[in-house]
């Protein structure tokens, strides 16, 4: 028996949320008494650092076929990879690809999965429940995996990776060639920032902004505080600010550690995508705004002069800390 | 070009969530359900439009109970062509994956589009479930999806990005923001639609493998602090000492 945890490797290094997936995976492990075994697919330099975390065995597959991504090769490499390994639980980021791959896996090996799941499995006999945030954060929904083989994903920022003393081997495998019926032509992703919902901390501006020209202000709390930008529909709408910032229901939907909310009202699917976040800091200078209600923090007061003094506040506290 | 647009209900967003008093069951009573606004806004009317562009039919196609079929009856108002309800009360996505693929499985539909999730349970599984059974190529968050012959190309939205890619019909797509506007039914549609065939059939056996077990609900929010706007360096000690956020 083992833990699998199919781990990505984005271009040149591990995101924060493959430490995450390892930290879990292991944690399971320990849990089931049995061994965490981490899987790469695709050339990477830093296998060594996934038993930082504590995987006891790396498995690498290098070949052209992992190069790009097409959820049928890759699902036919892990399941195989699982079943010679005999795992009875596969564990996976919930990324974009990472929930491509959590359905494809449970059709191949009939397996119950949870997709987005928030904590640790309860694991008593042969119970196994895990829980996963639902309706919007109004609730947490407890699953019973009752399969042989259980997969889950899991929903970033959900728990802290945990280095532990590296014991891990590295093992090279060979996967049987498949082919794939999907080409990738670009990849373009903005550099030099964190993606939005693997951000720790998120600064996010709503229509109080009155126009792109004055995200200066916004931008400069976010870099203060080595936050990623975010904004609401209406601003990713009016192409103050690019999609992929827009988070809530449509948008993306994030869970940080600190939101910080400039002159966005707070509408109910705005708060759909944002209200697991784990602290919630609301500037408006409507002190009726709907987003107070669902805030630690609350400043009522003109953004404009409240933004600065606040980056200000950050600049002076972050030298003295 | 033949497609098919997998549908689902949910509660609407402003919906009062509540559960049963041992949290073993969600109250449906008293309410509001949608057809989910992915299905709708973006996987519906982009096959709609490519539809009216290329000529060809829009099935949609729900697993669900009878109360469903208003929510079927929105999407032919839309403009879908016909339905088929595949009369079940699922309890996972796998087996909703299942029931379509049964049903999709000798229909020879080019592309199969549905919303990248539910606004409920946010699983994204079971466009990936469906394509596993048909062993057809998925494509998930579609945020633009264009048909050149036989040829799509297709932008996709990863973390802080885009991919593009190009794929052959048939295939799975899952639809986001950005593939399509909304379209709000007018009255010839609303008409249309009564007279559209909506086709039920039932179910096939399924082994389920994943289950809710319980609901918890979260913990209640302390109410917030408010801060003097010209005090922001309180607001900074409160952020690390309390909440510890910086």
């Amino acid at each position: 028996m083992s833990v699998l945890v199919y781990v990505e490797y984005a271009q040149d290094h591990f995101k924060k949320t493959a430490f995450e997936a390892v930290t879990y995976a292991s944690k399971i492990a320990q849990q089931l008494n049995t061994s965490c075994i981490a899987l790469v697919l695709g050339k990477s330099n830093h296998l060594n650092e996934l038993g930082d975390y504590g995987a006891n065995k790396v498995l690498n597959a290098d070949a052209t076929q992992f190069n790009s991504f097409d959820s049928q090769v890759f699902t036919i490499a892990i399941a195989k990879v699982a079943m010679e390994q005999n795992a009875s639980v596969i564990v996976l980021a919930n990324s974009a690809n990472g929930r491509s791959l959590t359905g494809r896996l449970s059709v191949k090996l009939n397996a119950g999965s949870v997709a987005g799941a928030n904590k640790l499995p309860i694991v008593q006999g042969t119970s196994f429940i895990v829980g996963k945030s639902v309706f919007s954060g109004k609730a947490v929904a407890n699953f019973e995996i009752k399969s042989p083989i259980k997969i889950i994903s899991l929903m970033g920022n959900s728990i802290k990776p945990e280095k532990v003393s590296n014991n891990s081997t590295i093992e090279s495998i060979t996967l049987p060639e498949t082919s794939s019926r999907i080409k990738v032509k670009e990849v373009k992703t903005v550099e030099g920032t964190v993606p939005l919902p693997e951000a720790e901390i998120v600064v996010s501006a709503g229509r109080g902004m009155k126009g792109p020209e004055n995200w200066g202000i916004v931008e400069d709390l976010a870099s203060s505080l080595g936050a990623t930008t975010a904004c609401s529909r209406p601003v990713a709408d009016a192409h103050w600010r690019p999609h992929h910032e827009h988070v809530g229901q449509t948008g993306v939907a994030i869970r940080p550690n600190l939101y910080i909310a400039i002159g966005i009202s707070g509408a109910i699917q705005h708060l759909a995508g944002v209200n697991n976040s784990k602290t919630i800091v609301v500037i408006n200078k409507d002190p009726e705004a709907p987003f107070f209600k669902a805030a630690d923090y609350g400043v009522v007061g003109d953004l404009f002069d409240v933004v600065p003094k606040l980056t200000a506040a950050i600049k002076d506290f972050k030298n003295n800390h | 070009m033949n497609f098919l647009v997998c549908i689902s209900k949910t509660p609407d967003t402003t919906a009062k969530i509540s559960f049963s008093s041992d949290l073993k069951t969600f109250n449906s009573a008293g309410v509001q359900y949608i057809l989910n606004p992915y299905d709708e806004w973006y996987a519906l009317v982009r096959a709609i439009e490519l539809k009216e562009q290329l000529g060809g039919n829009v099935t949609v196609c729900n697993v669900g109970p009878q109360d469903n079929e208003q929510i079927i009856r929105k999407a032919l108002a839309i403009g879908a062509d016909d339905a088929v309800r595949i009369d079940s009360e699922p309890v996972s996505s796998m087996q909703v994956a299942y029931q379509i693929a049964q049903y999709a499985k000798d229909k020879n539909f080019d592309i199969i589009f549905l919303g990248k999730e539910t606004i409920d349970y946010n699983g994204s599984e079971v466009g990936a479930m469906l394509a596993e059974y048909l062993d057809l190529p998925f494509i998930s968050y579609g945020s633009k999806l264009e048909l050149n012959g036989n040829s799509a190309t297709i932008e996709r939205d990863i973390e802080g990005g885009t991919e593009i890619l190009e794929v052959a019909v048939p295939f799975v797509v899952s639809a986001a923001k950005g593939m399509a506007e909304q379209r709000i039914p007018n009255m010839r549609g609303i008409m249309m639609a009564k007279t559209k065939l909506l086709q039920v059939i039932p179910a096939s056996s399924f082994d389920i493998q994943t289950l809710v077990e319980n609901y918890d609900l979260p913990k209640e929010k302390s109410s917030v602090k408010m801060i003097d706007p010209d005090n922001m360096k309180e607001l900074v000690r409160l952020l690390h000492e309390e909440a510890k956020a910086i």
